[in-house]
């Protein structure tokens, strides 16, 4: 139970960081030289953490799976980030956006933590303009703002449609300019394959050079894993095809705690799935819901015509069309919160009233935003996502409805730290997407960036500190120790064993199988039946993975298909603890919505008393069942209340 | 549809490649480029062959992984699209489609259509930032920037990297690369303060990458998957000369 400390400081909500940052430990200058840290991800928050520990004077090493920095998955991130500036005096201030992200979370996630991000948020805004990150200004030179869901106030900084990009290359130009200075070292195309403890502490980690194939001892004073999210679990997301959850779950294995695995984000509006060939899914900005309409056929025997291609929608009468969201919720509408539209999709076309195709995939129709505004409103406003668009469904949305999907898109839960963003294990962290920190139950739009980049820029290099002060005392950790030696065999074993199956059936089909059992059970609705039926159902898959997965070549080289088997092989593990977590959490809140657990008019139904805690996964062992742990969440600053969305 | 494709194919970097063909079957239309070299993976792994090694990753044209050189254009036959933008529709038919790597000194083959562009992110090591650390700045809005401005810097901005500006020009130059980076910090005032050391250094360091010479031929411009404008280089010539003028005056 002690590991699960959150270690939240004392004192009033505001103060609390304040008073860490008082009151923590430091090194000193000639001290850091001789401390060693590695961070794994070069993302906003792996980037961002790298760049400040060397200007603090640390040595650090950075590892990625790509061959540059510069495209870690941050990259593709589109709306905006959000900070509590206020800079258009409608009433924002870092309680708001405290307040906002606590209640969009639906009460799972911790105050303290919440509130130091909405604290250091304006920081991040300062950090990034004085980098040369070239954010979308007004005409008198100032910053612009837009609105995101979720609030009511205008906070989202953006950079056209790029704003992740942008903000991945400010903190890739910060480290660019520390490995210039030598204070990083940045080592590309390596995989971290496992995680070397050494007397309870993390000191270094094995990987892969994805390029010979060489496995590496690489070791530290302490680790920082900024691995990005799992979403991929599913095979199709609007994640890159290389987002991966396995140092995560490296890690789980070796003690760090999971928290909430099953939390993951479904967003309403992606480009649906066009064939079983698909390899990913490709978002279009929930902006798009202001001024379209979603509907389906009201009737069946419309849906078949359109799915076999013999009618066109426009030709289906304005009666003969079901504005779904605007029936079952006349006050929100089109509008409703990214959950809610991402079931209501789904409950249409279970029912087999969907279109396109596959059947799969609703309209959102501007038809009559184009009648009432004009053509060129529309274009101005999403000219380039229409363009997006049409370059990949090959349809004219201003003259066809556009077709649209719910797909998988962000994980909230991940490795379970405190406020020290320390895991269960001393001395690894995590930061960004990879810890399940403060987002709770559901996310809210631009508070991604947001987070990864407080936690590399503003927290880690307070917190890591804190621990390394004293460290001073440990001399450079020697790779050739057996814990080292150990966690390499570990790590060639698992190579061995995917090469030795040699059997007939590709790893990305065994994805794709795993995918659609994620998708069907563990996704946007699920219940206690299907939740069970998919531990059972992943389980055979996994028996059978390792009875007739073919993996090609041999480890020496470049192996693309080695590379994903290992990453599939722990997906295999990881679907099953996501089922599990979702199958104890008996109620429904934000993105996790059990069946049984709704108001009559269909609404997530909380249940505080039972299940007001974060759940920590603790790894028990080889097909042993996990251990649940419980943090329990306490609101002592803000009155826990249903989220009412009508 | 039906393909045939000619890829080349390489080991590693010291053996000699060469174009292999292969035919695909059944591939739609609607299909991306990148999945339709999935499904021929896929195959090959199937009969026991090396599947074609591509570099690849966010699928939708900002990560600037993918970088292949089809039917001798680099990102393929349309413009501001990368490969991965690309879709099955865009071919006939029975048609044939070659597959290359990029081919520039710089940018050394790695295995099959995978190059290493390890140079790009050195010319950034050289002075692609400003040298400012982590916390102590001014608030975002101290320093108004015109609108114009802040615009231009984020269209030399979005440059993803990709490398096929260097693949398309006949002198392997990195110009648009070097110039998109300069000219974003050049119109900043953030990035004022260097700009002098930056774009020596930047040009200093592509110059002994062995990027060539631009000869003002524009392929860079034209193949670039988002058309950033040769103007760039313009604004760094300037820089450059300016600059030149200023330390020889301070010597
Ligand atoms: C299409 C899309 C749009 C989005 N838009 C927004 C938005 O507008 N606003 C917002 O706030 N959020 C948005 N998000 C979410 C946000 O982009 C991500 O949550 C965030 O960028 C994650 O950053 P990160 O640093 O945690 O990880 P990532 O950027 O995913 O980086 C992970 C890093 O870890 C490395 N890595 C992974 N595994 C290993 C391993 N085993 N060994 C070594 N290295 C490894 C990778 O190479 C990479 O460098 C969006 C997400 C998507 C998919
Ligand atoms: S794969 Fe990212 S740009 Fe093509």
């Amino acid at each position: 139970m002690d590991k699960l400390a959150a270690k939240i400081p004392q004192g009033p909500l505001d103060l609390k960081w304040t008073n860490y940052k008082a009151h923590q430990n430091l090194v000193n200058p000639s001290n850091k030289r001789k401390l060693d840290i590695i961070v794994v991800g070069t993302g906003l928050a792996g980037a961002s953490a790298a760049a400040s520990f060397g200007e603090l004077g640390f040595n650090v090493k950075v590892f990625g799976i790509h061959d540059s920095p510069r495209r870690a998955h941050s990259i593709a991130a589109q709306g905006g980030i959000n900070a509590a500036k206020n800079y258009t005096n409608d009433g924002d201030s870092i309680y708001r956006l405290f307040y906002d992200t606590i209640k969009g979370g639906d009460y799972r996630a911790r105050e303290a933590n919440v509130y130091r991000l909405a604290e250091v948020s304006n920081n991040i805004i300062d950090q990034c303009v004085a980098q040369g990150v070239p954010f979308a200004r007004e005409y008198g030179g100032l910053l612009d703002n837009r609105s995101f869901g979720g609030a009511q106030v205008s906070r989202t900084f953006y950079a056209r449609g790029q704003t992740g990009q942008q903000l991945l290359l400010g903190a890739y130009s910060a480290l660019s300019k520390e490995i210039a200075k030598g204070s990083v070292k940045m080592f590309t195309r390596r995989e971290m394959l496992e995680l070397v403890i050494v007397d309870g502490r993390a000191r270094g980690i094995i990987v892969r050079d994805l390029i010979s194939g060489k496995i590496e001892r690489h070791s530290a004073h302490a680790v920082v894993l900024a691995t990005g999210g799992y979403g991929n679990v599913f095979f199709l997301s609007t994640n890159a095809m290389a987002s991966n959850g396995s140092a995560a779950w490296k890690v789980y294995k070796k003690g760090a705690f999971f928290g909430n695995p099953s939390f993951t984000q479904i967003h309403p509006t992606c480009i649906p799935v066009h064939g079983d060939y698909q390899s990913k899914l490709t978002l279009m900005s929930e902006s798009l819901r202001n001024d379209g309409r979603i509907w389906v056929p009201k009737f069946k025997e419309d849906a078949e015509k359109i799915q076999k291609g013999t009618i066109k929608p426009t030709a289906i009468a304005e009666d003969r069309r079901d504005y779904y969201l605007e029936r079952r919720y006349p006050a929100f509408g089109n509008l409703v919160p990214r959950d809610v539209a991402s079931r209501a999709a789904k409950e249409r076309c279970d029912a087999g009233f969907g279109v396109g195709s596959t059947g799969l995939a609703v309209y959102l129709d501007f038809k009559d935003a184009i009648n009432r505004l004009g053509k060129h409103v529309i274009e101005a406003r999403y000219g380039n996502l229409f363009q997006m668009y049409e370059k990949i469904v090959d349809e004219n949305p201003y003259e066809t409805p556009m077709m649209i999907y719910p797909a998988v898109h962000y994980t909230m839960g991940g490795i379970w730290v405190d406020y020290e963003l320390q895991t269960t294990i001393p001395g690894l962290f995590a930061a960004g997407e990879a810890n399940f920190s403060d987002h709770g139950a559901n996310r809210l739009g631009a508070s991604a960036l947001m987070q990864g980049l407080s936690d590399g820029y503003f927290v880690l290099p307070y917190t890591v500190q804190n621990y390394l002060a004293d460290q001073i005392g440990v001399s450079r950790i020697d790779t050739d120790l057996p814990e080292f030696e150990k966690a390499e065999k570990e790590a060639r074993a698992t190579i061995d064993k995917l090469f030795s199956v040699k059997g007939t059936e590709t790893v990305d089909s065994f994805h794709r199988r795993l995918g659609l059992i994620m998708w069907d059970f563990v996704g946007m609705a699920r219940n206690g039946e299907n939740l069970t039926k998919a531990i059972e159902q992943i389980q055979e898959l996994r028996v059978e993975f390792w009875k007739n997965v073919k993996v090609p070549g041999n480890n020496e080289m470049v192996n693309p298909e080695l590379e994903k088997a290992i990453r599939v092989a722990d997906y295999m593990e990881l679907g099953e603890l996501m089922a599990r977590d979702a199958l104890i959490r008996e109620e429904s809140c934000g993105g996790h919505f059990r069946e049984e657990y709704q108001t009559e008019e269909g609404e997530a139904l909380r249940d505080d008393k039972k299940f007001n805690f974060v759940a920590a996964w603790e790894y028990t062992g080889e097909n042993k069942e996990p251990k649940l742990n419980k943090e329990p969440l306490e609101f002592e600053f803000i009155e826990v209340k249903q989220r009412n969305y009508k | 549809m039906d393909l045939t494709l000619k890829i080349w194919r390489q080991p590693d970097a010291s053996q000699k490649g060469r174009f292999v063909d292969y035919q695909v079957q059944n591939i739609s239309a609607d299909a991306s480029f990148l999945e339709m070299l999935d499904i021929l993976n896929e195959r090959l792994v199937i009969e026991g062959e090396d599947p074609v090694a591509f570099d690849h990753d966010c699928r939708e044209g900002i990560c600037g992984a993918c970088s292949l050189y089809i039917n001798g254009r680099p990102h393929g036959p349309d413009k501001g699209i990368t490969t991965c933008q690309m879709h099955m529709r865009r071919f006939k038919d029975g048609e044939t489609i070659v597959i290359e790597p990029w081919r520039a000194r710089p940018f050394p083959v790695i295995k099959d259509l995978m190059v290493d562009r390890t140079a790009f992110d050195e010319i950034i090591r050289a002075g692609g930032y400003v040298s400012i650390n982590t916390g102590g700045v001014p608030d975002a809005n101290a320093i108004p920037i015109p609108k114009r401005d802040a615009d231009t810097a984020m269209d030399a901005a979005s440059c993803i990297g990709c490398g096929a500006c260097v693949a398309a020009c006949k002198n392997a130059s990195a110009m648009l690369f070097v110039s998109a980076k300069v000219s974003q910090f050049a119109v900043l005032p953030q990035g004022k303060v260097e700009a002098r050391e930056r774009v020596q250094n930047m040009v200093a360091k592509m110059d002994e990458l062995g990027f060539g010479n631009c000869t003002n031929t524009y392929a860079c411009e034209a193949e670039c998957p988002k058309e950033i404008s040769v103007s760039h280089i313009a604004r760094m010539n300037r820089e450059f000369l300016s600059s030149k003028v200023v330390s020889e005056k301070t010597k």
